[in-house]
């Protein structure tokens, strides 16, 4: 039997992507250390477009969550250039452009989760009423509604991750960016919340960039999967995914969700993810 | 049933030994004395007789426990408060600059934690300073302020507290200097991704992230406080306070009095400890502290 896989387009569709949220051109990142440089990103070019929900995966080490931070500008460029929404990655910061989710949820142990919600709300100036509405609508959107009161140790670590997602969702930025959010969290939990994330994802169609190390999980979310590779930190190939929107947990049996996880594993082996 | 095993028993046991070698050391360093006064009397006394009236000196060199706790009790519930032998008189008087001075260094250890923290230059230059002057023993310092203070005019209760304050804001200093670079680099790159300005990262993260470390330290500075206090008694001829009863009982050769200012300092103290520790714990409780 055949399965139908369009060929990898090489450094995917730069021209093609419609709405560009995200564009790296040639960027490049060198880390000076006590060991000397270290080249943490070279020659990325990517165009992310509205809506996509794109996975970065690759070994420890080689970049991906130095790119997103680079499109957070939590990290400078040393070359080249990266756009958020059109504008420097700095001006869109400025712009309270995008909302991000750490590893950990890093919550603040002090506020409630209602509080910590509303954190980024009073940093940015919303009025009460408005803080008020945007908590109850975020906390519901993330299945929290009820424990607004409770503070986060109160809370398993799933539902403290979901919290730090709403606390990104809350001020409405159209740009999701996610540094392996739910790498600390068990595999069940895990796949409950890839099936809510998804759900989110579907009804506030928002632009997600999602950083994993896990292949299943890559696949699984993404409309597309950026496979990168260490020494230097780079993009070696970029699949386009052909499974429909609508995407059941047992999907991920089906041949041509193997198909494409098969493709993430030999971009990873080209790339020489798999040798010491 | 488990409080009794791991606290009070070991406590207890520790404090019976405490008062066991205590007597022991009062008939030792009393009897040079009391041998001396029976001999000029003529005197022989059996051991048990000699034993008991080391114990009973009017100016022993060292008093028995018993000793210290009648006169600590009469002079602490027996006297009216504003007699100038009440304890609670004394007491009062050093707790009241210690108060001033342990608020006054407070502030002062906050506000220079927070220019260390915000500030590069006082980052690389004050610490030094603050450091060096701890070193500076404080009873030659106490006299200078006060009698610097009395040349403009300013007497009374400020500069006992001032001498507190000196003592009292070097551990608040240090302790939330710690505290306002404790945040996480996750929760500080948060903030930045909000682009959130200095003073809100201060007031939301940094502030409420010290506020354990303001209690620890606040501890260590109430105790040096009180210490401030009374060593501010001593060189300014005070009348009134711990210090002051503790220079007139030594002045006096009246150890007995001595020693229970001493214990009645040193009840001030846990006091005072304790009271912060309170609040401290309230405070956090209040801030969604896990309870313990």
């Amino acid at each position: 039997m055949s399965i139908m896989i369009p060929e990898p387009k090489q450094v995917a569709g730069m021209s093609e992507v419609k709405n560009p949220v995200i564009e790296a051109r040639k960027l490049g990142l060198t880390f000076q250390t006590n060991d000397g440089p270290v080249q943490a990103l070279a020659n990325v070019d990517l165009t992310i477009g509205k809506g996509e929900f794109v996975s970065f995966i690759g070994p420890s080490g080689c970049g991906k969550t130095t790119l997103l931070r680079v499109i957070a500008d939590l990290e400078k460029p040393t070359s080249g250039s990266m756009l958020v929404n059109g504008m420097t990655a700095e001006k869109a910061r400025e712009a309270r452009a995008y909302g991000y989710v750490f590893q950990a949820a890093a919550l603040f142990p002090w506020r409630t989760i209602s509080g910590n919600v509303a954190l980024p709300l009073e940093i940015m100036g919303v009025s009460k009423a408005e803080q008020a509405e945007r908590i109850k609508r975020t906390l519901d959107l993330v299945n929290l509604s009820g424990f607004e009161k409770k503070y986060p140790w109160q809370l398993s670590g799933g539902m403290q991750q979901r919290a730090s997602i709403a606390r990104a969702l809350a001020f409405d930025a159209d740009l999701l960016l996610m540094d392996e959010p739910f790498g600390a969290l068990d595999e069940i939990v895990r796949d409950h919340l890839n099936e809510q994330l998804l759900e989110l994802w579907a009804r506030t169609e928002k632009t997600i960039c999602f950083v994993t190390h896990s292949i299943p999980e890559a696949v699984y979310l993404s409309t597309r999967i950026v496979v990168m590779s260490p020494r230097p930190g780079r993009v070696t190939d970029v699949i386009e995914s052909t499974l429909p929107k609508e995407r059941p947990l047992d999907i991920r049996e089906t041949p041509e969700f193997l198909a494409i996880a098969a493709r993430v594993r030999d971009g990873l082996r080209a790339g020489h993810s798999y040798e010491d | 049933m488990d409080r009794l095993r791991d606290k009070i028993v070991p406590v207890t046991t520790l404090l019976v030994i405490l008062v066991v070698a205590w007597y022991a050391f009062a008939v030792l360093l009393n009897s040079p004395f009391q041998r001396d006064l029976d001999r000029r009397a003529g005197e022989t006394p059996g051991t048990v007789e000699f034993i008991g009236k080391t114990l009973t000196q009017t100016k022993p060199t060292l008093p028995s426990p018993d000793q210290v706790a009648t006169n600590f009790f009469e002079n602490t519930f027996l006297r009216k408060i504003t007699s100038n032998r009440s304890l609670i008189y004394h007491s009062w008087v050093t707790l009241s600059s210690t108060l001033l001075g342990f608020a006054f260094g407070t502030v002062l250890g906050i506000v220079i934690a927070v220019g260390i923290v915000h500030v590069t230059t006082l980052d690389r230059s004050l610490m030094p300073w603050i450091i060096a002057s701890q070193t500076i023993p404080i009873l030659a310092v106490a006299p200078m302020i006060i009698v610097v203070l009395a040349a403009v005019g300013i007497t009374g209760l400020i500069p006992k507290a001032l001498i507190s304050t000196y003592l009292s804001f070097f551990p608040v200093a240090v302790g939330m200097v710690k505290g306002l670079r404790s945040p996480e680099l996750m929760h500080l790159d948060l903030m930045h991704t909000y682009n959130a300005s200095r003073s809100q990262t201060f007031w939301k993260l940094r502030m409420p992230a010290s506020v354990p470390f303001l209690f620890t330290s606040m501890k260590v500075a109430v105790a040096a406080s009180l210490v401030g206090a009374i060593v501010g008694e001593l060189p300014t001829g005070a009348v009134a306070g711990i210090g002051a009863k503790l220079l007139a009982a030594a002045y006096y050769s009246q150890s007995i009095d001595m020693w229970s200012a001493l214990v009645a300092g040193s009840v001030v103290a846990a006091l005072l400890v304790v009271a912060v520790g309170i609040v401290g714990r309230f405070v956090e409780r209040s801030m969604g502290g896990r309870p313990a």
